[in-house]
């Protein structure tokens, strides 16, 4: 790839691979949508909006925005740091957690 | 890539091996990457710091709630005539805005490959499903707002609910209509041939050089990237 594309500075893909990715993301799209149309509910339900959710980022970031082309250096600088969301997710499902429970015990639940 | 002397290509190292040379090279960093997309991507890294705290604060108070949350399916119901299709509104939006995406992506196959009226037009076309994103937007704040929904209070339930909604798709809408802006600027320079004739302007110093409709490109997905989650947390969840 290095020296393919060592000419020009940029990004060249046939243009089927967008307008398949474009479809994939149609067809995602809707599946999201249908999970609430269809009204699962529970871990069902979050499975499947995480795995949607979850393949239409990827798609969207590894082929719309290249990332699928570029060098390791460069993905491992964008992709790495949001993995530190992750801590902070932890962090606060257990304070939101433990908001809900001191709530719970203070006022009546449901006020 | 090329080795800046000699203009001649080199042979660089793939993988993890490639990782340790391209930071250790005493260069840039990035190889391959004009600095201008180096640093939208650094810049996108930041934006995704910032709705992340957006989501996870809207997470945080969801769950510590007391108060029953209202049903989103429901609340984001349009009837057309008949009976109310949920979240029809919602959905119709996102497939716009993933349209959008795929014009992004062309137009910037269009102006690596120097064709300056398609890339324009695809372009200008990203810029009209943006618009009308934007658009819908306005008319579900609208909605809401006649419902007697607000930042502070919600009839439907959790006045939280009212808080994290205009919070969190009022930044998402800023940022569809900034790049909305911007894409207009961009689709201008590049009809007119800015970047060929390296007219006096930013960007466009280096002749047939057209990374800047893909630094734009990537602003644009990320754009849709952030509406892919909101619409799983916030519309969905």
């Amino acid at each position: 790839m290095a020296q393919a594309e060592a000419h020009i500075e940029g990004q060249q893909h046939p243009i089927g691979i967008y307008f398949k990715i474009w479809g994939l993301l149609f067809v995602l799209s809707t599946l999201s949508y249908l999970v609430d149309y269809y009204n699962f509910e529970g871990y069902l339900r979050w499975s499947l909006i995480l795995i949607f959710m979850l393949l239409k980022a990827g798609l969207i970031i590894a082929v719309f925005m290249h990332m699928m082309w570029e060098r390791v250096a460069l993905m491992c600088a964008i992709l790495l740091p949001p993995v530190f969301i992750g801590v902070f997710i932890f962090l606060m499902t257990h304070e939101a957690g433990y908001t809900f429970s001191t709530r719970g015990m203070f006022f009546a639940l449901g006020s | 890539m090329s080795d800046a002397s000699t203009g001649a290509a080199v042979a660089r190292p793939e993988g993890l091996k490639g990782v340790v040379a391209d930071w250790s090279s005493d260069q840039r960093a990035f190889k391959g990457v004009p600095w201008g997309k180096a640093m939208m991507w650094i810049f996108l890294v930041s934006d995704t710091f910032i709705f992340s705290i957006f989501l996870l604060s809207y997470m945080t108070v969801r769950m510590s709630t007391t108060v029953a949350w209202p049903n989103p399916s429901e609340v984001f119901a349009l009837s057309f005539g008949g009976e109310p299709i949920p979240l029809i509104l919602i959905a119709i939006m996102t497939f716009i805005l993933i349209s959008s995406s795929g014009t992004m992506a062309m137009a910037v196959r269009f102006g690596y490959l120097r064709d300056r009226k398609t890339s324009a037009l695809l372009m200008l076309a990203t810029a009209a499903f943006g618009a009308s994103f934007v658009g819908m937007q306005a008319f579900e704040w609208t909605k809401l707002i006649e419902e007697g929904v607000r930042p502070w209070f919600n009839p439907m339930g959790a006045a939280q609910f009212g808080s994290t909604f205009f919070m969190i798709t009022g930044f998402h809408g800023l940022h569809v209509s900034i790049g909305v802006i911007f894409l207009i600027i961009i689709a201008r320079k590049t009809w007119r041939g800015d970047y060929e004739k390296q007219r006096a302007g930013f960007f466009t110093s280096r002749k047939g050089n057209y990374e800047a409709v893909e630094i734009m490109g990537l602003y644009w997905h990320f754009v849709d990237l952030v509406w892919v989650f909101i619409f799983a947390f916030f519309y969905l969840w």
